[in-house]
């Protein structure tokens, strides 16, 4: 089922394996909704996971985060054990009673350095809204902070559950650039989904295409280490690639 | 919003009502003219009286004292019973029939047997008001524990927040409408029961003095003391209540 890039790269990550995840079988009321699928993530490695909606994306982050634990499958953690894991949720899941800044510490063991949230607030905007509760915030802003908070936490690993949707194209950019700064800055790990190929191709080292539900691998596509994070051009021209994919793929055609 | 134009607007019937009532009272006594029905004037001159000389403020203070400690006791009891049973389907199975069988005792059954089992004594009587107000109070807290927001539970588990921190900063904040009604329901349930819990066992407070004038067929003076008690209870909603209920919603203003 699984084919190569049209590049021709290897589609194992070189890095030590952070997470080995295989999934079997993921039933809802006798339905399966995921599965058999495996993939491999590498440490310091960005792999996107696009689908089409409702093929069970988030079912497999919420798996990987150890939300969700009855399915049948394994998690394997590489060395040194269970990572630090930041969690972008579909929705911003703040505590509206709380404030922006109350939300990035709540999230992080008590005794943090407070310095490191602040920075982030900074980066993303949200430095004048600090002392705001969280419900008056806007839907972008909210989003943001969600970001904020999941890397407030120094995670080693992060999980991105459509995370810039809903934002505009200046503030998506501006977030994207976040996620890319904290990850040159250390080597985190990330699992993106996202049902925007242009978006998987200018932020991944690998894109995972998954079929309709139940999910499965239907490619893997490791993008080329002279293209990887290079923007506009280089993406267009993947996520275009992908696109003339035969098949199950087609329905990532759009433009 | 509109509740705040409502209220600026008709603010003003809030006090002509209560007085529009005084009024009433008054004109019907005069009426009347009878014993059994003195007017409102009479009975806040015996309220001045009872205030100044009488027992009144000693009986008071008591009686409140009793209803404080039957408050706290069944609030956290009821409150850590109800989240229990609102978290857990089995907890809530266990204490479902324990529950129905408290809910359905009447309160001066349970008054009666805790003062022949534990004596005429004041551990028996606040014991007796708490367990006459527990069961509500866990069954008003666990519909609000049910309502919690699974969502942002998830989110406190992923973030691995402790246990404390997510029931501070999680559970507690939606359950805020749910208190605030067991609270209220509380308040003026407790001090009902606490006045028969005092007429039937204890030789002081209001429930005490209520019968002394019971006896002496005393309208005027029982009347004082049910005026007083009243007072005292709605400055309770207004210096305490009605602030600490703005002060959990700020985050909506």
């Amino acid at each position: 089922m699984e084919r190569h890039a049209a590049a021709g790269a290897p589609c194992q990550p070189v890095a030590p394996v952070i997470l080995s995840v295989e999934v079997r079988r993921k039933c809802f009321a006798q339905r399966s909704v995921l599965g058999p699928l495996d993939f491999t993530l590498g440490t310091g490695e960005i792999l996107a996971i696009v689908g089409p909606s409702g093929c069970g994306k988030t079912t497999l982050l919420r798996i990987v985060g150890g939300l969700d634990r009855a399915y049948d499958g394994d998690l394997v953690w590489g060395e040194p054990g269970p990572p630090r894991i930041g969690t972008v949720f579909q929705t911003p899941r703040l505590l509206p009673w709380r404030t922006v800044r109350q939300n990035l510490e709540l999230a992080r063991p008590s005794g943090s350095d407070p310095a490191v949230g602040d920075a982030l607030l900074r980066t993303l905007g949200l430095w004048p809204d600090r002392d705001a509760y969280a419900a008056k915030l806007s839907v972008g802003m909210a989003r943001r902070l969600a970001i904020a908070r999941a890397f407030a936490i120094d995670p080693d690993l992060v999980l991105l559950d459509e995370p810039f949707v809903s934002l505009d194209e200046a503030m998506a950019a501006q977030a994207r650039q976040v996620l890319l700064d904290a990850w040159r800055r250390r080597p985190i790990s990330a699992l993106l989904v996202t049902h925007d190929l242009e978006e998987a191709a200018s932020l991944a080292d690998r894109i995972l295409l998954l079929s309709s539900s139940p999910a499965r691998v239907i490619h893997t596509l490791t993008i080329p280490p002279d293209l990887r994070r290079a923007g506009g051009t280089a993406a267009a021209e993947l996520a275009e690639s992908l696109r003339r994919l035969p098949g199950d793929a087609h329905f990532f055609g759009g433009t | 919003m509109a509740s705040g134009a409502d209220k600026g607007s008709f603010g003003w019937l809030r006090v002509l009502s209560p007085l529009l009532l005084l009024v009433l009272w008054e004109l019907a006594a005069r009426l009347l003219d009878s014993r059994m029905l003195p007017p409102a004037t009479a009975v806040f001159r015996a309220l001045g009286e009872e205030i100044a000389a009488g027992p009144l403020p000693s009986d008071l203070a008591i009686t409140l004292g009793r209803v404080a400690a039957a408050f706290t006791l069944s609030m956290l009891l009821g409150s850590a019973l109800g989240l229990a049973m609102g978290r857990s389907r089995a907890v809530d199975h266990f204490f479902e029939s324990w529950l129905t069988v408290l809910l359905n005792v009447p309160a001066l059954v349970l008054i009666v047997l805790l003062y022949i089992w534990f004596g005429l004594t004041e551990v028996a009587a606040v014991a007796a008001v708490a367990l006459n107000k527990l069961p509500a109070t866990a069954v008003t807290i666990r519909e609000g524990r049910r309502a919690v927001d699974p969502e942002l539970l998830e989110m406190a588990e992923s973030f691995r927040m402790t246990r404390w921190r997510a029931l501070r900063h999680i559970v507690l904040p939606q359950l805020t409408p749910y208190v605030f009604a067991a609270a209220r329901n509380g308040l003026s349930l407790i001090w009902k029961i606490v006045l028969v819990v005092e007429l039937l066992g204890r030789s002081s407070g209001v429930g005490f003095r209520i019968q002394v004038y019971f006896q002496l067929f005393d309208v005027t003076r029982l009347l004082a003391y049910t005026l007083a008690f009243i007072l005292v209870m709605q400055g309770f909603e207004w210096s305490v209540m009605q602030p600490l209920e703005r002060h959990a919603n700020r985050w909506r203003l």
